[in-house]
This record gives structure tokens, sequence and C-alpha cells, in this order.
């Protein structure tokens, strides 16, 4: 630890943190621009100067100069507020005076800046400096003319998102941030270059012009397009939701957000189911709760319980996937799931099926092996996550699946079933990679689970992962990596067959009279029996909704409170940010309403009581925002037999990044993005 | 050029370009110099084969942008990588220039030696009315340079590889006359001093003739 | 006056063959074995006892520098970087060492490289010397096939290789991390120190960067001693220099010469004497474009070392000495030299990539005089924003002039200026592109 003096504050700092990490320690808040935390060190913007006695007496980047034990800082010296001020002045002789019609105003490091060191008028009476803008593609908007140049963003796309696209060309006044060749950026976590940028150069495209910073009401929600859960930021104005940020959360998402996850908010407004609707005469038609319910409690009247099912879908919350399931054990249903995918599981234990070394252990791991995963399309997260051990050195990453370009070097075993085999019986040479390392971890995608040989696959990594010694008692490496934001939850609440119960396939082609579909709309609809009642309960006219009998308007991931479980097991809570549109209630809320209609009373007024029961039925429900590592002594493996190998070779899960449920199918900027990324997705999908 | 900023886009690019068999040639050598996995170190000389290809193949000496990713790929870089250096560096020309590229040094040494003579002359002798223009027939291209390091010598007119010194208005236009009959005279002093002594011949190192 | 004998750079003008044979015969190549043989450390403390302070422009000892190299090799290699991508304007001395003394620097590599422990040395020539570079690569290609570098250098038992790599036109490549970083075939943008080259260099190893003459001038301090270069010069500014004398002189030239001559002397002696005579004399820039320019009554009297052109608020520099007359219009030749510094700001740091066309800005309205007399003192604080603030020194060194300028020239300023206003200087009309 170093001591280092600021402004008259003694702060202890490790040894090798910068002066404005010193700086910061002591409260003193430094303007920069260029420097980021997680990037590396530019230096190069010049306003995070500070003085430190016993250097030559000039100010000095405290951003890109190291304590040393004993330094005396002082971050406020007429020195010092002298050179920022100098320094203010230069970013802004060139920097447009279009605060009123830029995006960032309100939210901008230049503007905040310029009031503590800005003078009242310009001194530069020369010709402003003009700068043509680039087209990054359909997410990101450029204004070059304001960007000063801090680089961050072209540190961001190498260093972080692991595509060296956007560069500096030319030099001096001339040089211009872009990609020289005009080219969207192939990049699912292109959106955080425009939180990155301190200034309103890199705004987004969508969101040009929509609002203002001070107009939003700003809610704390957990991202649900995805099995992260990155921690998000919900900005609405009304009843809209307008935009969706990055929350920090080191654990998960660290300040980042998939592309996804961030712009298919436009998608929220699009197709949307706001009223009831009955199926007479083989057309929908709007109906009230009480003709909606009269119709399904009229189908349920006298059905038996094996005769009814329900699925929850990818985007369900915890808590109405209880009452959903509740509601089924009181109608006497044991017919449940929610693997519309049909991935094969088994939950006797939580680790066989969650992502055991957590998203942050990735860092502390020390080699990797992927089965049947394309986490860049799966979990863009995660992956930067693992890019960023990579950028640490000595991680060696194989993969089975077919090649794709993942933004890290992957060793590419092969696509079959059978290089898994050759790991375990060690006749691969990539089996001794990951018996040498300390820490290997495994992570078993849902392509190499949604197949029929998918709890061998299971097993079989399992037992991989005990024989390279991924499984100790102070080391969980084995992985599992979902794709569907509801279903961990899912599966703490065994949303799956009871002991006579159906799973999803059993209960199309007639298998059931009624099936309830909660949000579930990523299988085969047409499979579903021509005389099967469908009741679709969810929020976007989508597959399910176009195939119902009765469909009963939910809410949104947006439009409720509720609990939703990441790949890891983490339970994380998301707040209602705006409230369902037209009829349409929280899904929690309809399955009490219906149950008392049927006369079967769900024992929860409230989603408090609702919560006390979730926690009942599954301890880990209580546990909210902790994750604790654990290892791991029992090493039993999960049923299936590991010798059961097929011969298909591994499919990715994800094909399409931008469109996997029905919010972002019904976005015109996902369905753009699809459009214009259409090659890339075909190059890494082969 | 640096601060003709040029995008990639470019319509007068050519879409395809490969190294010739001189140029191939030549790259081992040069990849040999620096580290095995230090190979970016050779972006600079080759994209200067690049030039080189390109004043062979075509007669004028610049970087199509295709050729950077040639470098790019053969370098293991990322493309932007070699945009930011062939754009950083200003001998390497993004656009075609005439057969000779006129260079012409106006810093304040040459200017203090008459480099504005030099310069109209050039525009004189060729038609140029800019700098950055080539002239019409395709043999000139007037570029304004900083110092070319070769002060005591001024002004300086770097034609290609070659510094034309102790130049003057009608010096320059012989040259030009010269090279437009491909004639390409021996470069140096042009008033026929010995390199950097002064004019007349030595002062200094008068005994240093080597025993021999 | 220095005599022929303690001259260094015998062939300077070229007037002798420039390849081994010559340089062999000039002294080169001599008992260079025996030289390695003394061991690093005492080529070090020799060189320290030298007083040589580097040639490039800062002046730093060149033995002390080389001293901050670690003591023993590690797995990372050392390396020898050669600084010349000599571009200050006015400066042309390393050329004439490239091209007419080529094998003084390979000598003087491999007894550098030796005394700190590097194998391997880079020379980086900037890309307009084309010819001279040919030269150097000729005297390199000749010192490997005589064995004097290569494996077992001199039959020293010292494996050392020698590399020339071209610039491309980028006069910040002459900054040493920014040269650094285009060798590693980067743009050349400074690097932010510390760590400094010497724990942290090429391809992050430890390095040393030296300009062409400091390394050059090395094999005949150590064939010669350190007590014959020390005697020569001042105190704490000993040796011989080359200096290029430029501008507003009857007989531009190189010419090496002891650190400490009298300006003036320098100039009537070699230059053949400021045209017109020394009376007709305006300014001398005298340490290449970066230092300020003197007025002719500190020129009357300055003494060209370090210490003495430091005192008088300005800079030895590269020595290159730039000669203005009073035909000279002295806010153009200093706003030409801003318009240089702004076409080689690399455009890293905001100072100075802003600063930069700012000052080059105002200063071409003052050739005119198309301002107002306060913006002088704008103009001045400008500077001053720039100065001290930047990454490297190219802020510094596109300040000064505008400082020397201003310090010396005020009046000349206002009178265009009230020239301007007066409607007696014809009014060009502005630059649409400016």
């Amino acid at each position: 630890m170093a001591k280092v003096t600021v402004d008259g504050i003694v702060v202890e700092v490790p040894n090798g943190s910068n002066v404005l990490q010193a700086c910061e320690a002591a409260g003193k808040e430094i303007p920069r621009f260029c420097y980021h935390e997680r990037l590396s060190v530019a230096g190069n913007c010049r306003m995070c100067l500070v003085e430190i006695e016993k250097a030559p007496p000039k100010p000095f980047a405290s951003c890109a100069y190291p304590v040393a034990d004993g330094m005396v800082v002082h971050t406020d010296s007429p020195m010092v507020r002298k050179a920022r001020r100098g320094v203010m002045e230069f970013l802004l002789i060139n920097h447009p005076l279009d605060c009123p019609i830029c995006d960032q105003g309100g939210e901008c490091d230049l503007q905040d800046q310029a009031v503590g060191y800005g003078g009242d008028s310009s001194r530069y009476t020369e010709n402003k400096r003009a700068v043509k803008d680039k087209n990054l593609g359909p997410l990101v908007k450029t204004v070059m003319t304001r960007c000063i140049q801090c680089t961050r963003c072209i540190r961001f796309a190498t260093e972080i998102a692991g595509v060296p696209e956007l560069g500096a060309t030319a030099r001096g006044e001339s040089m211009e941030v872009g990609t020289y060749v005009e080219k969207a950026l192939t990049s699912e976590l292109s959106g955080n270059l425009i939180d990155i940028c301190p200034v309103g150069a890199l705004t987004s495209k969508p969101y040009a012009f929509v609002a203002r910073p001070w107009e939003l009401k700003k809610t704390d929600g957990i991202d649900a397009l995805d099995a992260v859960g990155a921690n998000i930021r919900i900005d609405s104005r009304g009843p809209e939701v307008l935009r969706i940020l990055p929350r920090l959360n080191e654990d998960v998402n660290e300040e980042w957000l998939g592309d996804k996850s961030r712009f298919s908010v436009d998608g929220l407004k699009r197709r949307r189911l706001d009223a009831c609707w009955v199926r007479r005469d083989g057309k929908l038609h709007k109906a009230t709760w009480l003709e909606a319910f009269d119709a399904i409690a009229g189908k349920l009247h006298g059905l038996d319980g094996s005769r009814i099912g329900a699925v929850a879908g990818n985007l369900a919350d915890a808590e109405s996937m209880l009452a959903l399931k509740e509601l089924f054990s009181a109608l006497g249903s044991e017919n449940l799931d929610c693997r519309q995918d049909g991935a094969a599981t088994d939950v006797s234990r939580r680790d066989f099926y969650t992502f055991n070394t957590s998203i942050a252990g990735i860092e502390d791991a020390d080699a990797l092996l992927l089965i049947g995963s394309n986490p860049r399309h799966e979990a863009p997260l995660i992956n930067a996550r693992i890019r960023k051990r990579t950028q640490a050195g000595k991680f060696p990453v194989g993969a089975i699946g077919p090649a794709a370009e993942l933004t890290y070097p992957v060793e590419w075993l092969g696509d079959a079933p059978s290089v898994l085999a050759a790991l375990l019986d060690g006749s691969h040479p990539f089996a001794k990679v990951l018996a040498a390392a300390k820490k290997p971890m495994i992570v078993l995608g849902q392509g190499a689970l949604a197949r029929p040989d998918g709890l061998s696959v299971l097993a079989a990594a399992w037992k991989l992962a005990g024989v390279v010694g991924a499984l100790l008692p102070d080391w969980h490496g084995f992985n599992v990596l979902h794709t569907a934001a509801a279903r961990v939850g899912a599966l703490d609440l065994h949303f799956l067959p009871g002991p006579n119960g159906k799973p999803l396939p059993a209960m199309l082609g007639g298998g059931v009279d009624l099936l309830w579909l909660l949000g579930a709309d990523e299988f085969d609809t047409t499979k579903i029996g021509a005389n099967t009642f469908v009741v679709y309960q969810g929020h976007h006219g989508d597959a399910g909704a176009a195939r119902a009998d009765v469909i009963l308007p939910g809410a949104a991931y947006t439009e409720k409170n509720g609990t939703y479980v990441n790949t890891e097991g983490r339970v994380q809570r998301s707040l209602l940010a705006v409230y369902p549109p037209g009829e349409a209630r929280e899904d929690w809320k309809i399955l009490r309403a219906f149950s008392e209609r049927v006369g079967k009373t769900l024992p929860y007024d409230t989603i408090e009581a609702l919560r006390a029961r979730l926690e009942q039925v599954n301890p880990v429900f209580a546990r909210i925002d902790i994750l604790p590592r654990f290892g791991i002594s029992d090493t039993t493996g999960p049923s299936g037999d590991p010798a059961g190998l097929g011969a298909a070779p591994f499919v990715p899960a994800v094909r399409n990044y931008y469109q996997t449920d029905p919010i972002s199918r019904a976005s015109p900027t996902m369905a753009e993005c699809t459009a214009t990324y259409r090659t890339a997705l075909a190059v890494a999908a082969e | 050029m640096a601060d003709a900023h040029a995008d990639g886009d470019d319509l007068t690019q050519p879409t395809h370009f490969a190294f010739d068999a001189q140029s191939e040639a030549e790259i081992p050598g040069i990849l040999a110099k620096y580290p095995p996995a230090r190979q970016a170190s050779a972006v600079i000389p080759l994209l200067y084969v690049v030039q080189k290809q390109m004043q062979r193949t075509t007669a004028s000496r610049w970087v199509p942008r295709a050729a950077m990713d040639v470098v790019a790929a053969r370098l293991g870089m990322a493309p932007i990588r070699v945009y930011e250096v062939a754009t950083f560096y200003f001998m390497f020309n993004t656009r075609p220039v005439g057969k000779f590229h006129l260079q012409l040094c106006t810093t304040t040494p040459c200017w203090l030696r008459g480099s504005d003579e030099v310069v109209a002359a050039c525009k004189k002798a060729t038609g140029i009315t800019q700098f950055g223009e080539t002239s019409a027939d395709g043999m000139f291209t007037m570029t304004e340079v900083e110092c070319v390091g070769a002060c005591v010598n001024a002004p300086i007119l770097q034609v290609n590889d070659d510094f034309y010194e102790d130049m003057d208005a009608a010096l320059t236009l012989e040259l030009i006359e010269a090279l437009r009959r491909s004639e390409i005279p021996a470069p140096g002093s042009m008033i026929g001093r010995q390199t950097s002594a002064p004019v007349g011949g030595p002062t200094t190192l008068l005994d240093s003739t080597p025993a021999e | 006056m220095l005599s022929d004998k303690d001259r260094i750079f015998t062939n300077l003008y070229g007037l002798h063959d420039w390849g081994l044979a010559g340089a062999r015969a000039r002294g080169d190549w001599d008992g260079t074995a025996e030289i390695l043989a003394r061991g690093p450390d005492a080529i070090v403390e020799e060189m320290k006892a030298s007083g040589l302070r580097g040639r490039g422009g800062a002046g730093f000892p060149t033995g002390m520098k080389w001293s901050f190299m670690p003591k023993q090799e590690s797995e990372r290699p050392h390396y020898l970087v050669v600084n010349a991508d000599e571009s200050e304007p006015g400066t042309c001395k390393d050329r004439d060492i490239l091209r007419h003394d080529p094998h003084k620097l390979v000598e003087g590599c491999l007894i550098a490289s030796f005394a700190m422990r590097a194998h391997a040395c880079y020379i980086y020539v900037r890309g307009e010397f084309y010819n001279e570079a040919r030269h150097l690569q000729a005297a390199i290609d000749q010192a490997y096939e005589a064995g004097l570098i290569g494996k077992n250098a001199c039959g020293s038992g010292w494996d050392f290789d020698l590399y020339l790599h071209r610039g491309a036109g980028a006069y910040i490549c002459g900054e040493e991390t920014a040269l650094l970083e285009s060798l590693e075939g980067k743009k050349g943008m400074p690097r932010l120190k510390p760590p400094f080259p010497a724990a942290v260099g090429l391809y992050g190893c430890p390095t040393t960067v030296n300009n062409v003459e400091s390394i050059a001038v090395a094999p005949t301090i150590l064939r010669r001693g350190a007590a014959w270069f020390s005697a020569l010069g001042r105190p704490k500014n000993a040796g011989t220099k080359l200096f290029c004398i430029s501008g507003h002189v009857n007989k531009p030239c190189n010419v090496e010469e002891e650190l400490g001559i009298p300006l003036r002397e320098l100039i009537d002696t070699y230059a053949g004497g400021v045209r017109g005579g020394w009376d007709n004399l305006l300014a001398v820039i005298p340490g290449g474009a970066s230092v300020p320019v003197l007025p002719k009554s500190i020129c009357d009297t300055v003494l060209m070392d370090f210490d003495s052109l430091r005192d008088v608020r300005s800079g030895l520099g590269t020595a290159a000495v730039i000669v203005m007359d009073k035909s000279t219009d002295i806010i153009k030749a200093i706003a030409r030299l801003s318009q240089f510094y702004k076409h080689e700001s690399c455009g890293q740091c905001t100072p100075c990539r802003e600063g930069t066309g700012w000052m080059m800005r105002v200063m071409n309205r003052l050739v005119q005089g198309r301002a107002e007399p306060d913006e002088i003192d704008t103009l001045e604080q400008v500077t001053r924003q720039v100065e001290g603030h930047t990454i490297c020194a190219l802020g510094d060194a596109a300040a000064w002039p505008i400082q020397g300028l201003i310090r010396h020239f005020r009046p000349v300023i206002e009178e265009r200026i009230a020239q301007y206003k007066s409607g007696r200087v014809a009014r060009p009309m502005p630059l649409a592109a400016e």
C-alpha cells in the first residue's frame, strides 16, 4: 500500500494504483474524458491534471501517473485549475455549440465539466472544424464533429468487444475516429459505445431526439431477453419505456449491456396484447376479462387434471410461474413444462443446471471448454467476460461445436459428440490442457442439451468435469449456459412434469385438451392438437397468441414486479417501470383472479405473500442478489448414460442473436439489425 | 496523404491487390528483421513495397485500400490498424499521384532561401494551380511538404525519392522540363556544391585526405 | 577554432569513400575488439567521464542514459534504438553521417549496444532519407560481411544484429517513445511516461534511444579518451558538435566545431557571414525550429552551447542555426513554423491537437496584421496553455517559437496590426479554407 496525501486527506491505496484512483479514494472528484476504469489508459484528454509536490513544476495527468508512498497531491490548486481551464478551452474550440439539438445534452461529461472549467465566452474566433459523420450501422448514430478524440470507443471496440474495427485515421487536427471503410460494427455490444462516449459523438440511433434525460423516470430492472440477468435501468416517460441502459453490477454485467437487451425496447410498443380475446367461430373477438375467464372455465369444466397442461415461456417471472403451477396442482394436473426447446435436465441437484463457476468466477478460471455453445450469441455479456479472461493471458479455450468467431482465440475441436467422448477417454490432446489447469471450467450450452441424447451429454460433460479436476472442494467448474431468462427459476420451482405428468411433446398432438401457455412462443405451435383448447397468457401477439382460443393480456418484463433467476442461479428482482397497456395486467394477478373464478383460490393476495410462498417452495428465492460461490464435495453425476452419446453434430441454440423472443421479434430495430448483419450471422452460424 | 483525408470507399480504388513476384521476393528479408511475434513492425516497410509496386506497375506511387487489407492479412493485423498507419504517415499516398511526385519543402529554412519561387516555378511548368493537384497530363503531382532535413542546401525540391538541392526558379523549370522528357538528372546540389560544404568548397577538413 | 585533427567527422562532406575501406582509412573500426574487451561498465564510465550530452536536442548526458539500462539481461532482451528521424527544421547533420560516415554509426551501434547488453539494435531513419538509408544499409552489409557485426562481432564473442528501419514521414517519430510505437508498427503517438524506455521500451523490453550523432561520436571518444573529448568545448558542455547553418548567410553549410563557439564566430568563419553583413542581421533561431528566436542584440555575444543558450531563454537543440537578415518578415518566419507544428502534431492529446491549429491560425492572421492588439496576449496565453500540458515535448516545441517572437518582436506585431487597421497594407482576402 502507498500512503498518499490528497488535498490534505491521507489515503492508502494499493501500489500500482494511479493518482486519479488515489484522489477518488480521498473523495476528490477528478474530471476526465478519456480515462475509463475498464479500458486501457490513454492519458490523452489531459483533463485530469493534478499537481504533485516534489515533481517537476507542471501538472500531471493523474490517470496515467503511478502513486508513490508519501506522494502529496493537490487537485484544486491554482496551477490545476488553470491547467484544466486551458484544456477545457481547447476541447471546446472545435466542439460545436449544438447542445440544444444534441441527444447527449443533460448527460454529457463535456457539458458538465464545462460548467466547472469553461469560460463564459469563447476566445476562439477562427472557423470550427467539421467532420464527416460515419455509418456504424443501425444502432449507433454518429455526429463526428462533436468528437473530442478521447478514443474510448476505439479502446472499447478493441479491448472489450474484441472487434478491432474502429480506429483513428490521419493525424493532428485531421484525426478522425471511424472505420475508414464504411461498415457496420460487428459487435453485439456496440450500444455500450454510446454509454462510454463522453460527448454526443456517438448516440443511440433509434432513440434520436426522443427525450431529454430529465424527463425520464428511472427504474431498476433485470433484463429478461437472455439468461444472464443483466442489471438494467428502465427509462420511461408516462406510459412508455423509452430506453434501457445497463446498471452497474460487477458480478453480472459489469457496466455493459448486449444490443438486443438495450435496443429491443421499441418491440415493447408493437404487437402488444392489450385486451382479452376469445375465439368464436374460428375468429378471435375482443372480450372482457369476465368473458375470457368464463370461456376458459367453461372449457375446464369436467376436464380431468390429466387432460390439461401448462407451459412456461422464456420470459416468465418466477411469481407467475409459481402461481400457474399451483393453479394447475389445484386443478389436479401434473402436466407442466418449461423446456420449450426440449433441453435435457436433471433437477435433483441445483448444480446440474446452473452456471456454477459464476460469471465473475470466469476470471479465476485457467482453461475453458465450450460444448455446444456460442456464448457470443447466447450471452454476449458472458462472452465479454470470457474475452476479458483471455486478455489476461494463459487461458486456453477449446470448443466442441461449429466453428464461429467468438472475439478471442478458440481451438475448435470439432462439432461431433465423439469429441466429447475422446476428451473423456483422454485420447484427445485438449484433455491434457484441461487436466493441466488448476481451475478448468466446462460450459454446456443449450445446443448440447436440447437433443435426444441430451441427458447423456449432460452426464458425459459432468463426468469430464470430474476427470479433468473441475469439481473440487473449492472450485466448481461445471456450467450450464441457459438462454432463457425464466429457465433456472422454472427449474428451481420444478415447473416440470410431475411423476405422472406429461412433458411438452406429450401435451402436443392432442395429449391434452386444454393447454395454458404462459408467454410460450418458442415451440412449433402447429403441433398442438387441433382440438386442444389453447389459453395464451402473454404480452405479444406472436406464435402462441396466433394459435390461442383465449388470449389473456399479460405484462412484459418492464411492466411488472418480477423475480428472475439467471443462469448462475442468481435471484434478482425487477421493478415495474410502467403499467401494462390497456387491459393487460401483471401475470400473477391474472392467475390469482382466474383461480378465484374456478373456485381454486390461490392463497396470496399480495406480491409479498406470493414471494413468501416462493421462499417456502424453494429457499433459494430468499437469497436476493446474493450468489454464494461454492465448491463441490459430492461429485455424483446427473442421471443419464455418459456413453449414450449420439452422432449428430452439435448446433448452436441461437441462430439469430437479434431475434429470440416475442419482444425482439416485434422490434423494428432488431429487424434492421437482422437485415444488416444477415451475412455476418450466416458466416458465424457456419 | 495524411491531411488529404480520404476514406477507403473512394471510387478510384481498385478492388483487388496482390503482391507481384518482385515484391514477394523482398518480403521475407523485411519480415526477418523483426521478432516472429512482432511482425506488425513490418507494416511501414510493406506499405513501401506496395507503393513501389504501384509505381512499377501503374507509374503512380500510392497505396490502395485493397493493398492495405493485403498487408493486414500478411502481418496478422486488424485492417483498421493498417488504415491508421497508412493515413498517419505523410509519405504514403492514399490517392494516386503523378509519375513524378514533386514534394516542395516550404518550411522556414527553405522559405528563407526562396522556396516561394520554386513553388511558383513548379506551378508554371506543370500547370498545377495548387498543392495536392495532379497535372492534366498525369505527369506531376505537387505536394507541400514539411522540412525534409537538408536545410543547408535549401530550397529543396524532392522528386519521388530524390532531393534536388539549392534550387531556384530557373533550375526548377529546367528540372521539370528534363523530367517531362523522362530524363532524370542526378540528384543533389543543382549549383555544383560539394554536398553540405559551403559554396566554393570546404573550409575545414582540408588536411583530412586519408593516408593510403 | 577547432583544428581538423580534433574533428570526428572527417568525411562530413563526402569527399572520400564512405564505404568500409574509406572508413578504416579514417580510423574507424580500429581496435574495436579492444574497446569491447574493456567491458560494458568501463565503457559506460568512460562515456560518462567524456561529458557527452545527447545530440538530439535535449542534451541529456549520454553515459548516464546508458547507465539506466538494467545491469543484467533477463528473459526480456535489451535494445538500442538509434534515432535517425532527423526532422527538426534547420537540422541536416545526421544526414551527413548517414551518407558520408555511416561506419562511425555502425561501429557506435555495436559498442553502445554492447555497453547496454543489447544484442540487437534498430536504426530508425526518416523515410525521406531514401538515398542516405541506402548508404547506411550498404555499410551495415559491409560490416556483417567483414565480421564486424553479427555473430561474434569483431571476434569479441558478442553477438550483435543491426537493422535499418525506415520511417514514412512523421516528425513526431523523432520523439523517442513515438519512434518506438512506430517501430512496433503503430502510429507514431508518444507514450505516457513513466514507464520510461529503459524499463519498458521496444516490444516491452529495456531500450535506450539515442541520436545518430551521439552514437557516432562514441567510438572516437572511446579511442581517444574521455579526457580528450571533455577538454574540448566548455564545462558541462563538452566536445565537438555538428552545426547546421542555414538561412540568410552567404554560404550555408554544415560544420563540426567546439561547443561554446560564439554564434557570430560560427557564422562569420564558416558560413561566409550574414547576407549583407553582421549589421544586416535580424535574428537567429539557434537550435532548430523548436527553440525561441534570438534578436541580433543577443546574437552578438551568445555562445553556442546548452547552458549559454538556456541562459538567454533559448536552447542549443540540435545546433541548427537558422539565420534571418533584416529583409525577413519575422512574423511569417515563425508563422511558418506554427504551420509545421500543426501539420506534425500527432493528434493524440488535446492541448497540442487543438492548440497547434489555433496558434497557427492566429499567427497567420498576425502575418497580415488582421487581428486586435489584445490577441497578442491571448496568443501568448494559448502557448502557455499548451506548454507543459501535453504528453510529449511537441507541444512545448510549438509554443516556444511563438513565445520567443512575442518576447523579442512584439513591437513588430503591434505595428503590423496597426498598419492593417490603417489600411496601409493590402488586405488579402481571407482564405475560405483557413
